[in-house]
């Protein structure tokens, strides 16, 4: 902030540091997509409590579609937003497994959620999504049947437990580098800096 | 001679025969439900019949194959006419085995815990030649709650009866309000009962 011309890329990205909406996409989307993992096993273990299990799923729907809308828009702030500059060097190897990942994590926020609106869809049980009980979301034009219902169960299913385990990955990989090469890289993804700060390994701020 | 005594005989008793019949049409033309006077057993063949709807329209329909009942309809204080009726939720069927296995569920019915919806009825009140509503008594899920029915009669002959009946339940009063508001408080009883003198 204090190079900062005060205020006014609060929201951009600039130079090596996220803006403040690049930020709140990151966080909330992540926040959101972690809790959905455990929230989707319970609704698997719940069959005794049919009730219970019920309201699981309307809230794991629910969620779902808040992470896949949130996800959408955060590809699209990327897009008008841009990347900053890593702020930590790395090897070639390492930079691109890191795009690797960012971009699978990418796609995960958008496929999961994307496959759990299919099952709805394509289940004969026909149950209305009703997001947080305020919006009505129609069902995609697909094919219904059991089979299909179980096919798009287990995809969904297996991309989730993918995901979550790049996320694992993603999390020890920031930690990393906060804890053992000690560079800004995590740091930098919990504050915005709009004047785009050196960071601590020296690495010079992208000009804009 | 012979003969024409006999025929006469024959003409005199198909004119009671005819007056008779008259008198009876005219009783049943004049007050249906009076003459349907008695005490009836509710048959196999009646369907009882309701729907949930949805958000986004449809709805969850399904049906209750196993019940009984009797009802009986008083020919001279037609507001004392009764009717007892029980259903067996664990015979509920919806148009997907996995919602009827739901329904029968502690989550609906508790068909296990519950085995049983009775509706004892308290007051029968005319509200047309050929309808009434009918206060009762349902209990349902461990609740009894006062609920009221419409029927009309659709069938009368000599031994046999049938009435229309509808009805809507607000089911989150009887501890099933799984699933509101994605699917309508209102359960919507559409009935077919079908009862023989017994």
């Amino acid at each position: 902030m204090d190079s900062a011309p005060a205020g006014r890329y609060l929201w951009r990205s600039q130079g090596h540091s996220y803006g403040g909406a690049a930020l709140l996409f990151h966080w909330a989307v992540a926040f959101l997509f972690l809790a959905q993992i455990p929230l989707g096993y319970l609704t698997q273990v719940t069959e005794s409590r049919p009730a219970l299990q019920f309201q699981l799923y309307q809230w794991h729907k629910s969620l779902g579609f808040l992470v896949l809308a949130l996800s959408a828009l955060r590809l699209a702030w990327l897009w008008f937003d841009g990347r900053p500059e890593e702020a930590a060097r790395a090897s070639p190897l390492e930079k691109l497994m890191a795009s690797v990942a960012r971009i699978t994590l990418y796609a995960a926020t958008l496929l999961v959620p994307l496959t759990g609106w299919a099952i709805a869809s394509a289940s004969p049980l026909h149950i209305p999504s009703y997001a947080f009980n305020l919006v009505l979301v129609p069902p995609l034009p697909m094919a219904v049947s059991d089979a299909a219902e179980a096919f798009w169960s287990n995809l969904h299913a297996i991309l989730a437990y993918c995901a979550a385990a790049l996320a694992a990955i993603h999390i020890a990989a920031a930690l990393d580098h906060h804890f053992r090469r000690k560079d800004s890289t995590l740091t930098r993804m919990l504050r915005t800096s709009a004047g785009g700060n050196p960071t601590k390994d020296g690495s010079p701020p992208m000009q804009r | 001679m012979a003969r024409f005594r006999a025929s006469t005989g024959v003409c005199g008793g198909l004119v009671l025969l005819s007056l008779a019949a008259i008198d009876c049409r005219a009783t049943s033309a004049a007050d249906p439900l009076e003459a349907a006077a008695g005490h009836y057993v509710i048959e196999r063949g009646s369907e009882i019949d309701f729907m949930v709807a949805q958000i986004g329209g449809g709805g969850i329909r399904g049906r209750f194959p196993d019940f009984s009942g009797t009802f009986d309809i008083m020919a001279h204080d037609f507001s004392k006419s009764r009717v007892d009726f029980t259903i067996s939720p664990a015979s509920v069927a919806a148009n997907q085995p996995r919602i009827t296995n739901f329904l029968k569920s502690s989550a609906v019915f508790d068909a296990a815990d519950f085995p049983v919806i009775r509706f004892r009825s308290f007051r029968v009140e005319r509200t047309g030649p050929e309808s009434a509503r009918i206060d009762g008594m349902l209990t349902a899920k461990g609740r009894t709650l006062t609920q009221s029915f419409t029927a009309s009669l659709v069938h009368l002959d000599g031994g046999g009866i049938a009435f229309h009946v509808v009805g809507s339940v607000y089911r989150a009063a009887y501890g099933m309000e799984i699933g509101v508001p994605i699917y309508s408080n209102v359960v919507r009883f559409d009935m077919m009962l079908k009862g023989h003198r017994s």
